[in-house]
């Protein structure tokens, strides 16, 4: 073995080794540390405040970042919002999303401005690891992680959620008042809409202020 | 070959190349939309825009007051070739707003984000921000354009490709260019749809996402397509292609670009031809009549309940073995073994070396080679007929099968002469091996009647015919798609094709079933087998080179080698 490969690529002189604080006699005996912990207990037993959590009857305050259940998002007509990108699918590190693309009803004037809709979105619930990287990676900010936690089902069947159980999710949670729509980016993401600084962009290199 | 120099890159260039070519060979992108090798120059796009110079006597540089389009300018000796000033890239920059300025950046439902050039072009030279305070101009799309083509408007960038492919290599000239300036767009004539059999060639050479194939319209993103380089089947041309795959479906086939096979392009037929493969009614277990007449295969002797995932290919196989030895020894000149023109080369010398190594009296037959009408030239005339030889761009040929050159050489060996099976008489045979693997219905009612009603019969294919209804044993085989080998196309150019996906259920590709069937130890290796046809057989000497490379290798046109030397 040659010598670059025995030594780590670090001078010994630069490291510096770390040690354990040496034990007093009286730490030792750990007699003043089971002493404070019973003092803990017995101040909480008799302050009268109660500390367990009566759930279900009381619900804990959920932070409104927490990403619990998937929901599909829908447009100002109603529509599902998502276009069908895949970018969820290719982002997700799980592999718990499914999507199959159709060519949207162009003859159905509700459809008429969409090219492409999901025809089937499915979520394995119970595949995901709530990552929240669909969301991330969404154009339209069609997919958003919702705040609820309590998921519960009887069969593995019911918790791969498909496109109408998201879309109710949706319902559910903006009609209550629960998760209201995070963002709103565009149609067809950031980039299809008319910048509102686009006048001050930078001009190219080598032209003048004026472009 | 004269010298150029690409930003200070020395390299040896063909002086019938342009900027672009040149500035390839010293490994330089010229970032290009409109032109391709295949097609005329128009230089419209002005994405190419470089700063081109020339070395004086004295060896001084002297550089062009202007940049110019790589694709136009021709290069010579002591040129220079500047892609790297700022000058070049702020042109760059420009042409791509320009370009992107009524694009309407519908990346996430557009079929060609990530193969598309505008997206790496952005990436690579253009800028993050779009000065354009207006709307965009929006543009109806349209589905009329053709059979298999969608043009969405708005997302095209008029580098008017498609219209010069229908005008110089389909010759049927059917899309054009309408209106002028920014409303310019292209367009075909009322009732006269881009439907010609090279049409599906305007997608590929589309750089951007405006023409899309109606075939794979939103079926699949392109990242997740795994790519295996193969050969078209679809007629004895044998176009050079990519079979693109995911998850053991095939989604579409691409020409991959081969000079000495085909050129850049392939035909419709080949390329929408595919979908045999998916189809529910192959053959998917192997099947083997017992005494008593009755049928079993692998599905119907597990029955449900009992699941039995028992390999039922090696009884087969042993039993098929078996049959084909007493057969041969009770009448080695009535064994019959019918070679199909599907068959790789491969394959073909696994199964003649096998029959004919156990009695060299047995006989191989050349199966039905599927004639279509006569070889289609492009471009066309005006009027639909036939260009000149010498200005043939593309032909599709009237012979639909792969491999019957290669084929014919294996049986030049073993047989000594191509012997059709047709050509056999009534019920000549006591005992027939046939290959199939044909993408339509091939039993013809004159090799029905040969083969009669033998007492051995054992059919490998892909699909059911008349034979495989009464045949001993039906071996289920592999499409196109699932073998590998290699093709002797029209000009004995061989090339390799690479299986893509796995067979469907049971079935197997040829290759394996044959390897286990004449016993040989190990898995079907066609490298390792072509150097052992190439020492067997001096006609095929070319493939010893084992790995034929993405272009092929050319047979020896005559070769003055006794025919049945061995070394």
């Amino acid at each position: 073995m040659s010598e670059s490969q025995t030594n780590p690529p670090v001078k010994k002189k630069t490291v510096k080794w770390g040690e354990a604080p040496k034990l007093s006699v009286l730490d030792a005996l750990y007699l003043p540390a089971i002493a404070s912990g019973l003092a803990t207990a017995v101040r909480h037993a008799v302050s009268g405040k109660p500390t367990t959590r009566q759930y279900p009857e009381v619900e804990p305050e959920i932070p409104p970042n927490y990403r619990g259940v998937h929901r599909l998002n829908r447009d100002e007509a109603g529509r599902v919002k998502c276009v069908a990108c895949y970018m969820c699918q290719t982002a997700c590190p799980a592999n718990c999303i499914e999507i199959i693309a159709a060519p949207a009803p162009k003859d159905d004037p509700h459809w008429k401005d969409r090219d492409k809709f999901p025809a089937t979105f499915t979520i394995d619930e119970l595949r995901c690891i709530y990552c929240g990287m669909c969301e991330e990676a969404c154009p339209v900010d069609a997919i958003e992680l919702t705040s609820v936690y309590d998921l519960t089902g009887m069969t593995r069947e019911e918790m791969v959620f498909d496109k109408e159980k998201l879309l109710s999710v949706f319902d559910q949670t903006v009609k209550s008042g629960r998760d209201p729509v995070r963002t709103n980016r565009g149609k067809l993401g950031p980039a299809s809409e008319v910048s509102p600084t686009a006048k001050d962009a930078p001009p190219p290199p080598g032209r003048g202020k004026r472009g | 070959m004269v010298k150029v120099k690409v930003n200070d890159i020395e390299v040896d260039a063909d002086p019938k190349d342009n900027c672009i070519l040149a500035a390839r060979k010293a490994g330089v992108e010229i970032p290009h939309y409109c032109w391709h090798e295949c097609l005329s120059v128009v230089a419209s796009c002005r994405m190419c825009l470089v700063e081109v110079g020339e070395t004086k006597p004295d060896g001084t540089v002297a550089m062009g007051p202007k940049l110019v389009p790589g694709c136009q300018t021709p290069i010579k000796e002591g040129t220079v070739i500047r892609t790297d000033s700022s000058k070049v890239k702020t042109s760059q920059q420009m042409t791509l707003e320009l370009l992107l300025l009524n694009h309407p950046l519908d990346c996430s439902i557009c079929d060609q984000a990530g193969e598309c050039y505008l997206q790496d072009y952005t990436y690579k030279y253009g800028k993050a921000q779009s000065r354009l305070d207006e709307p965009k101009l929006h543009r109806e799309d349209k589905y009329h354009i053709g059979e298999q083509i969608a043009l969405f408007t708005d997302r095209c960038v008029m580098c008017t490709r498609c219209v010069r492919f229908t005008r110089e290599v389909s010759g049927t000239a059917e899309l054009q260019v309408v209106a002028r300036g920014s409303h310019e767009e292209i367009d075909v004539f009322p009732d006269t749809p881009c439907n010609n059999k090279l049409a599906g060639n305007v997608v590929d050479l589309c750089p951007v996402g405006a023409l899309c194939s109606k075939d794979f319209l939103y079926k699949k993103r392109v990242w997740w397509l795994k790519h295996a380089q193969s050969v078209c089947t679809g007629c004895s041309t044998g176009c050079s292609i990519h079979v693109d795959q995911n998850e053991n479906k095939v989604y579409r086939l691409r020409p991959r670009e081969n000079p000495q096979a085909q050129g850049h392009f392939m035909c419709d037929e080949g390329r929408f031809g595919f979908k045999y493969i998916h189809d529910d009614r192959r053959l998917k277990y192997p099947r083997l009549k017992t005494a008593t007449g009755h049928a079993s295969s692998a599905a119907d002797s597990t029955p449900a309940g009992d699941l039995s995932f028992a390999d039922p290919w090696p009884t087969i196989l042993g039993e098929a073995r078996k049959r084909i030895q007493t057969a041969i020894q009770n009448d080695p000149s009535g064994f019959v073994a019918v070679l199909s023109p599907f068959m790789s080369v491969e394959e073909a010398y696994l199964l003649a070396s096998f029959i004919k190594g156990i009695d060299p009296r047995t006989k191989l037959t050349l199966g039905p080679v599927p004639v279509v009408g006569s070889d289609d030239l492009y471009p066309k005339g005006p009027k639909g007929e036939p260009p000149l030889p010498s200005k043939v761009k593309f032909t599709i040929r009237a012979e639909k099968c792969p491999n019957r050159l290669g084929v014919e050489a294996v049986l030049r060996h073993f047989e000594r002469s191509v012997i059709h099976a047709e050509s056999l008489g009534k019920s000549s045979a006591s005992a027939w091996y046939v290959v199939g693997g044909y993408s339509t219905g091939w039993v013809n009612e004159k090799l029905d009647q040969a083969v009669g009603t033998p007492s051995l019969l054992i059919v490998q294919d892909i699909f059911p015919s008349p034979l495989s209804e009464r045949a001993d044993m039906v071996l289920a085989a592999g499409s196109f798609a699932e073998r590998e080998g290699t093709y002797v196309n029209h000009a004995g150019l061989a090339q390799a094709a690479h299986a893509s996906i796995r067979p469907p259920e049971e079935a197997r590709a040829d290759g394996r079933i044959l390897m286990e069937l004449a016993g040989r130890p190990g898995l079907f290796n066609a490298m390792a087998l072509r150097k052992e046809i190439a020492s067997t057989i001096p006609e095929l000497s070319a493939i010893c080179v084992g790995d034929l490379g993405d272009h092929g290798v050319r047979l020896a046109k005559n070769t003055n080698q006794p025919l049945a030397a061995k070394s």
